[in-house]
């Protein structure tokens, strides 16, 4: 029983870590707080579910479905509104109230084209397959949301440790000006962040889609207060606090659903998070709350 | 002429800070830029790399017209600089500080990283090691593995030299390079930078220090209020009586104007 909650929390956290890499990314190196990345979460898991249904992909290639059309949005979303911001020297509320309305245009418009309901994918095209391993059962669907979080995770991990794009992104978190005089272009590292933000922000969408088996143009709203809470209580900015903030929300909620009940997960999940702010105001990793100019 | 400003002028709305300022610098030049507090020298740096945008004027660096250029690409051209206030990498090491900005040079492509290979391996071990010469040349290769904002203000300065180094340039702006060191260091800050002319590279030196500046540089040129109020060689500058006026007319800078005096 123990080690089956461990598993639920272990994908259930891999998958908000992943979507709190994608919004911490862009307030650590564009300094802004998205909060149009739970709508870009809704488009992953609307793009995967339509490629399922209406080009009949395969869940993988579905996913992928979903990575080029989060990226695209984080393409244009760099494009059309945060590069312009950039170029004025707006305000640092403007952007954050720009991706305010980008969220509300994009959950109706979605709600226009395919309704406000609830849509599932089709049974046959999730795997059923189960696996039991001493006792504990694991579904191959878990497996494969489990993998594909850890795997999208560690890359990024690895390539911002030990590569020169890596290198140059956390150069651009500390201090753009620097990083433009060491022959490193800016813009177009703005510009690959939101793309890559955003796509971690879709694939999370998919995997909830199939967690959850359940799609709607709010779905991101819940998964950006956990995000805002995760990143927070892991450290504005801070890579490894998102990666630790996200397991520490999937474990609690799927240990305060197993052990006090489920209408209690988040008043339980939040209170957690509130007492370890008390403790910690500036979250684990603190010294990144505030960006370096 | 490696470098040439025209007629520079650049102002804040109302606020002029500078006004026609021209001046080059002569390839393999060592040229010192001076003038009191708020001269407008920093200034002069920010608009040749791209950090500002002059009002007025054209800059042009080996024929290629700067002005409206990006940083990156500047620096690309081969236009590196320190800054006044450092500006490190602190929660980088220093090999990685300076590994950044070796970034654009490197011969393997981004995607490479993906798939190892030896051409590759071969390339980035290559560039670590011109990282450490760098490192060496001053002084920091025992500390390359230390978070760079843990080492002391003047090992900072220092890194960053290399840092700038590390992009290949041609012409090197330094910032006020010899600030908050000690008589020793600034010996040894004034042997390094010799040597690095002394490799072709070409330097423009802001620098309050009038001796060290005096002592380094063949040719120095003195903003006040954001005017070219005098160029020439050392001997020159020092018999200026505008400079000289510029100067002595200032009690918060006493130490400065004793170098003016007639000895």
């Amino acid at each position: 029983m123990l080690a089956q909650q461990f598993i639920n929390a272990i994908s259930l956290g891999g998958v908000y870590a992943l979507f709190a890499l994608g919004f911490t990314l862009i307030f650590g190196v564009l300094g802004i707080v998205n909060l149009a990345h739970g709508a870009v979460f809704m488009l992953g898991a609307y793009s995967a579910l339509h490629a399922v249904i209406l080009l009949r992909l395969p869940l993988m290639a579905a996913i992928l479905a979903a990575i080029v059309t989060t990226g695209a949005a984080g393409w244009l979303l760099d494009k059309l509104i945060f590069a312009p911001l950039r170029a004025r020297d707006a305000p640092h509320l403007a952007p954050m109230i720009a991706t305010i309305g980008l969220a509300i245009c994009l959950s109706s418009s979605v709600e226009g084209f395919f309704g406000a309901q609830n849509l599932r994918f089709p049974v046959e095209a999730l795997p059923t397959e189960t696996l039991s391993l001493g006792g504990i059962r694991i579904t191959w669907l878990e497996l494969q949301i489990v993998l594909l979080a850890f795997v999208l995770m560690g890359i990024l991990m690895w390539c911002l440790k030990q590569t020169r794009i890596g290198r140059a992104l956390r150069g651009l978190a500390e201090s753009p000006k620097a990083a433009a005089l060491l022959g490193i272009d800016v813009e177009g590292l703005f510009r690959f962040t939101s793309v890559l933000a955003s796509l971690l922000g879709g694939v999370a969408g998919v995997l909830i889609a199939l967690y959850t088996n359940a799609v709607f143009p709010l779905m991101g709203q819940p998964m950006l207060h956990k995000g805002i809470a995760v990143v927070i209580l892991g450290g504005m900015g801070d890579i490894r606090g998102a990666l630790l903030g996200g397991f520490f929300l999937g474990f609690a909620e799927v240990f305060s659903v197993a052990y006090i009940g489920s209408t209690m997960r988040d008043a339980v999940a939040f209170g957690l998070l509130f007492a370890i702010l008390l403790l910690r105001p500036d979250g684990l990793f603190g010294k990144a709350t505030q960006r370096r100019a | 002429m490696m470098l040439r400003l025209s007629s520079i002028s650049k102002h804040f709305g109302g606020l002029q800070v500078l006004q026609e300022v021209s001046l080059t610098v002569p390839e393999r030049g060592i040229v010192g830029l001076i003038g009191p507090n708020g001269a407008g020298k920093t200034t002069v740096f920010n608009l040749i790399t791209g950090l500002l945008i002059p009002s007025e004027g054209t800059i042009d660096f080996l024929g290629q017209r700067l002005n409206g250029m990006a940083s990156y690409q500047i620096t690309r051209f081969g236009v590196a600089r320190t800054f006044q206030n450092v500006r490190i990498f602190r929660e980088m090491s220093v090999m990685e500080n300076v590994l950044v900005a070796m970034g654009y040079q490197s011969n393997y492509s981004a995607a490479s990283v993906l798939l190892p290979s030896p051409h590759l391996r071969r390339a980035q071990r290559r560039e670590q090691e011109i990282a450490r010469e760098l490192l060496f040349k001053v002084g920091l290769a025992d500390q390359a593995d230390l978070l760079a904002g843990k080492l002391s203000y003047g090992a900072q300065r220092r890194m960053e030299i290399a840092r700038a180094l590390a992009t290949g340039p041609k012409l090197l702006l330094l910032d006020e390079p010899a600030a908050g060191m000690n008589t020793v260091e600034k010996q040894q800050l004034m042997d390094e930078i010799l040597k690095l002319h002394e490799s072709r590279l070409s330097l423009l030196i802001i620098e309050h220090d009038m001796r060290f500046i005096m002592n380094l540089c063949k040719q120095i040129v003195v903003l006040n209020f954001g005017r070219l109020i005098a160029q020439g060689t050392p001997d020159e500058v020092r018999a200026n009586p505008e400079v000289v006026a510029a100067y002595l007319g200032r009690e918060d800078e006493p130490e400065i104007a004793t170098v003016f005096m007639p000895s």
